[in-house]
């Protein structure tokens, strides 16, 4: 019986709440300016939507003022400005296995690029820990160094122990990047107690906004190179960029409409509580894994206590490749799953399931009890059924 | 009752944030285009009730909500009453 059962939703959320979905519709019709630019009803509309969708944001994630909030089209972008920007004078990169490709090839630019030296402390990809000695060694290396970590592995959902890390970091003196991108709107977020001189996340996974938002979190007292210049609708007469913020980093016509919608997320999130969401994925969590317990070639991996997550699991079913179980699982019951590496094969490395990859379940808020149940139904089958039967041949 | 008063801005952004956080102190405050003569920065500015400059600046500086200056000024006709 195939159904419509999302399960990934660490590669972006789905569904999105209907508030989201009624904002950006009445920003649409109502406003529809362009933000920040003209004098007249529409734009300024326009600039008010924008602006308190930074505000609900900044009460979401404990920022001490909106202007610490700037808005980027993902979280790779935000990586990238806040990467590529304290990047600037540093001898050392240092950053973990566990990372996206979102982090590692910025960081691998920058090695090619010469004068910098990247250098990968090792993380567990199934527990997320991570020598904290290691760590605190490679952070006061000789030179100046940037330190980059991920807060939650995208393969597992593992938890990295960030604010251990980040007080190392700023006992260093090194500023820290983090990759919020798989906790942002899954655990409780405050931004400030990370440590971190820039937070980059998504607006379009656990935030629950649409897709093409994103958020890059600059601490105060942070000021980076923008990735691009140009127009602002401030400070028309000068032909210089601004140096404040959020103007500097956001040249050209927002995605309004998205922020708008990732505003109304934010408010979404917040009344149901944050607490609340971690607390339903961990259950979910639990379920799925006990669900495939002792299951006949069945690997999982990750976090044996899913509390130590963020609603994401992996597995290898023995003989059958990862492409194969995941379009099974589409085609037969309708359960939507991502294979492979995920964009991560540092992480996989460190797992040991590079190169084939995993299969990728993430859950939401929303999932049901009886939509996990039917995927687990569907491993199990796929699990006795496909490691029996004769291999697919070619077609004539 | 006139406005007689505008605060100027270097970003848009904050004058959107600062004519909502004087509304929620129930200091009247509305957007209006910047007159180029006080604010050729951001393209707009937020009008207030001139009798209320103490308190309104006072809110600002507690905000913490980045302004250019605080004007006297009269705006057009069109504008010029709170309501």
């Amino acid at each position: 019986m195939s159904g419509d059962i999302y399960l990934d939703n660490a590669a972006t959320s789905w569904p999105k709440p209907p508030v989201v979905l009624e904002a950006i519709k009445d920003f649409l019709e109502t406003a529809g300016g362009n933000t920040g630019r003209s004098g007249h009803r529409r734009s300024i509309a326009s600039s008010r939507a924008v602006s308190l969708a930074r505000e609900r944001l900044a009460e979401l994630l404990g920022a001490e003022t909106p202007d610490e909030l700037i808005f980027t089209k993902n979280a790779t972008e935000a990586l990238n400005v806040a990467i590529y920007g304290l990047a600037d004078g540093v001898d050392r990169v240092v950053t973990t296995s566990l990372e996206h490709n979102s982090v590692m090839r910025p960081l691998r630019d920058l090695e090619q690029r010469g004068g910098r030296s990247v250098e990968v402390v090792r993380a567990d990809g199934n527990t997320g820990e991570i020598d904290l000695d290691g760590w605190a060694a490679a952070l006061r290396g000789p030179g100046r160094c940037l330190a980059v970590a991920v807060h939650a592995s995208n393969v597992t959902g593992a938890l990295l122990p960030i604010a251990a890390m980040g007080d190392i970091a700023a006992d260093a003196g090194v500023p820290f990047v983090v990759d919020a991108s798989q906790s942002a709107g899954h655990i409780p977020l405050l931004l400030p107690a990370l440590g971190a001189a820039a937070v980059a996340m998504p607006g379009h996974k656990g935030l629950l906004g649409p897709s093409g938002t994103g958020l890059l979190y600059l601490a105060p007292g942070v000021a980076v190179e923008p990735l691009i210049r140009g127009g602002t609708g401030s400070q028309s007469e000068s032909e210089y960029q601004p140096d404040f913020a959020p103007d500097r980093y956001e040249s050209g016509t927002l995605n309004a409409m998205g922020i708008v919608g990732l505003g109304a997320a934010a408010e979404h999130l917040r009344e149901v509580g944050v607490e609340r969401v971690q607390d339903r994925l961990t259950e979910l969590g639990r379920r799925f894994r006990d669900g495939l317990a002792g299951a006949d070639g069945v690997t999982l991996h990750g976090p044996a206590d899913p509390a130590v997550g963020v609603g994401i699991a992996s597995l290898n079913v023995e003989g059958v490749p990862c492409a194969t179980v995941a379009r099974l699982l589409d085609d037969e019951w309708g359960v939507m799953t991502r294979a492979g590496l995920h964009c991560s094969p540092a992480a996989h490395r460190s797992l040991g399931t590079a190169p084939e990859g995993t299969v990728r379940f993430s859950w939401g808020y929303e999932t049901s009890e009886r939509e996990l149940d039917v995927a687990v139904e569907a491993v199990r089958t796929i699990a006795t059924r496909e490691r029996s039967a004769e291999p697919l041949g070619t077609v004539a | 009752m006139k406005w007689g008063g505008v605060v100027s801005f270097f970003a848009s952004e904050h004058a959107m944030r600062a004519e909502r956080m004087l509304q929620r102190a129930d200091l009247p405050a509305r957007l209006v285009p910047g007159p180029r003569e006080v604010s050729p920065n951001c393209g707009v500015a937020v009008a207030f009730v001139w009798e209320q400059e103490p308190e309104v600046e006072q809110a600002l500086k507690d905000s913490k909500i980045r302004f250019e200056a605080i004007h006297r000024f009269d705006l057009d006709d069109g504008l010029a009453r709170v309501s």
